[in-house]
């Protein structure tokens, strides 16, 4: 971590590339003699979990692709051919679907463990911010790979998010015409997303790397929020996160493999068997669950342009969180307020997302609009007065002596 | 760390094999879709089932092109002046020795079909060509004769025998 790798391999191979090329230096200071705190919990196993499902949905991918037909006439029939003829297609193609479920509900469990113990914090500001272009990126690359399918709820999918666009002022609609490469969403827009979806992963995966070495230059927080001050405080990568990490990650892939072999479809939508038409709307138009928050923003909110920008901010605003965090307490452990509006926070966002699949009248309307206006109040109002007023527990002097308090 | 019991060391051991165990097998299983998806598809199999072929309209001495599983299939209605050349060889002089009577289905010696793709590096040998009467490849000049044995030039076979049989006697199915 501080000054290159003292690492000196033994076997006479590895000794000539270490002089050339110190890899196994890299590595050995990365992934096996990296100090952790001593004090992670389960939590922190999902940074490593996001990778290995990037690196599935990259593979998944790459193979599906040998196998799809980017053209209106034939994007459907290639992925009933995929499902029915392919070797092995149907397993593929449910990998893919549902890896990008898992993929989301991992970054939700990544962000929010980010949230709760301040990650975001001074000197890791830069970390969190290349964590929410991932998660952007990540959001277009869903959302293109989901519009591939050329069913129903892809075509229309397509045609309401690009239409965001057109809410902008004055160049709206030139915007979106540039988008669709056509006067509607057809097949140059497909053949676009096709290309887009399959580069986008890679430039994940080179932010990935760079949030890694960020990671790496600031080191881990913890559940004690305080840095580790001796040895004491940390344990070897291997065997103590690689073992916690390789744990949880193969719990993970048995809830994943539950999902593809035993309810593949539960997390779609059945209209997107139906091939897309331009001439007939789905009578009910809901986005993947994972995006269902942002879409009940959007509605929440009774003007177009505003609720797009209300969409767009619901995102960018995190990028600003280690600003609108004024307390210097990292851990919500020793922030018993903070820890209340957390809390609500989760509440408003699993709220919001159940309201995304509602219909958008009467009650549902209120309920969002409450929500929403907690979900920015909580970064804009709470967040920075809580800094201020909130009276925080003392902190531990370090991790071990909260380690060892706590078994005491 | 000086804090850890024996204790804590059992359960980490379970962990690991526990761990590596399952990681192992799904890992394994994983490649046999990620391997078995590039092999042809059913559909292309299905694609590959038999096909019939008229003979009745392939004059004598013409030669026709089919395909049968995306490989060009020769149909050659040869001459009696063919069959002669074709018999007359000293066998046992050929690069690859093999009677014209194993080339053709007994009583049906005008009849010579063959996969027409080259036995050196697989471009398809222009029909009629050559010193022989039979083939010349355009790509590195082997040639064929009347049978469709090589018999000059850098490829080592003579020309493949699809799987065939007279259904009747202006009839052949293929495969």
């Amino acid at each position: 971590m501080s000054g290159p790798s003292t690492y000196q391999p033994t076997n006479r191979a590895l000794q000539w590339l270490e002089k050339r090329l110190p890899i196994s230096g890299l590595i050995h200071s990365s992934f096996i003699a990296y100090p952790t705190p001593r004090n992670l919990n389960y939590w922190w196993t999902f940074g490593g979990i996001l990778s290995m499902m990037l690196g599935i949905q990259i593979i998944t991918g790459i193979v599906l692709a040998m196998h799809y037909t980017p053209h209106v006439d034939l994007a459907f029939k290639s992925v009933e051919i995929i499902m029915r003829d392919v070797n092995y297609g149907w397993l593929l193609r449910y990998l893919h679907a549902n890896g990008a479920a898992m993929f989301f509900f991992a970054v939700y469990a990544h962000i929010f463990r980010g949230m709760y113990y301040g990650s975001y914090k001074e000197p890791r500001e830069v970390l969190w911010i290349l964590g929410v272009i991932i998660y952007l990126l990540m959001m277009a690359t869903g959302f293109m790979g989901y519009v591939l399918v050329w069913g129903q709820m892809s075509f229309w999918a397509a045609t309401v998010i690009t239409n965001l666009f057109s809410a902008i002022p004055g160049i709206g609609d030139t915007i979106v015409t540039w988008l669709w490469g056509g006067y509607a969403v057809g097949n140059p827009t497909l053949n676009r997303f096709y290309s887009l979806h399959y580069l986008l992963p890679f430039a994940i995966a080179g932010v990935v790397v760079l949030h890694v070495w960020a990671l790496h230059v600031a080191g881990q927080n913890n559940p004690a929020g305080v840095e580790p001050k001796s040895d004491k405080d940390t344990v070897p990568f291997t065997p103590y996160a690689t073992i916690k990490d390789g744990f949880l990650m193969v719990c993970f892939c048995l809830v994943y493999a539950w999902f593809v072999f035993y309810i593949p479809n539960y997390l779609g939508h059945p209209d997107n068997y139906i091939p897309a038409n331009p001439a007939v709307t789905p009578a009910e138009i809901v986005p993947e669950w994972y995006y269902l928050p942002f879409y009940a923003i959007l509605r929440a909110i009774p003007n177009k342009l505003l609720g797009v920008i209300a969409l767009f901010s619901s995102i960018g605003i995190l990028a600003f969180l280690p600003w609108l965090d004024t307390s210097k307490v990292r851990s919500a452990r020793y922030r018993p307020l903070y820890r209340q509006f957390f809390w609500l926070l989760i509440v408003a966002c699993i709220g919001l997302g159940w309201l995304g699949s509602k219909p958008p009248e009467g009650i549902y309307v209120i309920l969002a609009r409450v929500f929403t206006f907690y979900y920015f109040a909580y970064f804009l109002i709470v967040l920075p007065l809580l800094g201020l007023f909130e009276k925080t527990k003392p902190l531990p002097n370090s991790i071990s002596e909260s380690v060892l308090q706590a078994k005491a | 760390m000086t804090t850890v019991s024996s204790a804590d060391h059992t359960r980490r051991d379970f962990l690991y094999i526990a761990t590596g165990a399952v990681g192992a097998v799904g890992t394994a299983a994983v490649l046999v879709p990620l391997i078995s998806q590039m092999n042809p598809d059913a559909s292309t199999i299905a694609a590959g089932a038999p096909v019939e072929i008229d003979l009745a309209p392939i004059a004598e001495g013409q030669i026709i092109k089919v395909f049968w599983r995306s490989k060009p299939i020769y149909i050659f209605h040869r001459t009696k002046k063919d069959i002669e050349e074709a018999q007359n060889v000293n066998v046992g002089s050929l690069p690859d020795p093999e009677p014209d009577s194993e080339r053709v289905k007994p009583g049906h010696d005008q009849w010579l079909v063959l996969i027409g793709i080259c036995t050196h590096l697989g471009c398809i040998p222009l029909a009629h060509q050559g010193d022989y009467d039979g083939w010349f490849c355009p790509c590195h000049g082997s040639q064929y004769d009347t049978a469709g044995r090589i018999r000059k030039g850098p490829a080592p076979k003579n020309l493949p025998l699809p799987p065939y049989a007279f259904v009747s006697d202006t009839k052949i199915k293929i495969g």
